[in-house]
């Protein structure tokens, strides 16, 4: 084996492993368009409301998320205005530390149903970019809309979403 | 030709071991207040002092806030 080539070799095994980390880096997470998976089975803490015929906000936060925090109000608003038109909020909580979670909770208001990913299953299949990240899901189960963390000017533009699926 | 070796296949296992990413549900502890490296305007003006007066450093340091990365 000359030089040339060995360094060749290892220049692509190199190259090989440079693809493999990006390629889990672009590793697939939910897609507009995708149904919303069995939440049931991911092994989730605390009790699940009923989801299905609903349209669903499914909310990715963490107690060290002020982003996450600074969202709440506007979607316990939602909550609150929209439930009786079949609007349901899910706030999915991805704390290490149970108590974390907790001691938020009793801090701010949440209204709506949050439930402990404690294991990471949901969040890692779902593959967020970002905390907060949100999905929105259509009465048949499907992700109509994802979003990246939380602005306040966005308001407007998530409530008309969220309108245009309850119809 | 076998420290060259050594050091390609080095750099090869390095590629596969070294660097990690973070994913954004798992970085709480890097949004931590003690992350904050201003969490303190006394500390940071005895550091600054020191620095400059060391190693003729000033300025530099406007990047705020901790690394969860939110938003």
């Amino acid at each position: 084996m000359n030089r040339r080539y060995f360094i060749q070799r290892t220049a692509a095994l190199c190259s090989a492993a440079f693809a493999a980390t990006s390629t889990s880096l672009l590793a697939a997470g939910w897609k507009e368009g995708a149904h919303l998976p069995d939440l049931g089975s991911f092994g989730l803490e605390g009790t699940l409301p009923k989801l299905a015929g609903k349209v669903v906000y499914l909310d990715f936060w963490a107690s060290w998320c002020a982003p996450c925090k600074a969202s709440f109000p506007v979607i316990n608003r939602w909550h609150q205005e929209l439930a009786s038109r079949g609007f349901v909020v899910l706030g999915v909580n991805v704390d290490d530390d149970a108590a974390a979670m907790q001691t938020f909770l009793k801090k701010n208001t949440v209204q709506f149903p949050v439930v402990r990913d404690a294991a990471h299953k949901l969040v890692a299949a779902a593959d967020v970019s970002t905390m907060p990240s949100s999905f929105m899901i259509d009465r048949q189960g499907v992700i109509r809309h994802a979003h990246s963390g939380f602005h306040a000017k966005d308001e407007a533009k998530l409530l008309a979403q969220i309108n245009a699926l309850l119809g | 030709m076998k420290t060259l070796r050594f050091v390609l296949c080095f750099s090869a296992l390095s590629a596969f071991s070294s660097c990690t990413h973070v994913k954004p549900w798992e970085r709480g502890h890097l949004a931590d207040y003690l992350m904050i490296p201003g969490r303190d305007p006394l500390t940071d003006s005895i550091s600054e002092h020191v620095w400059f007066t060391r190693e003729a450093f000033a300025g530099g340091r406007g990047v705020g806030g901790g690394g969860c990365g939110c938003n």
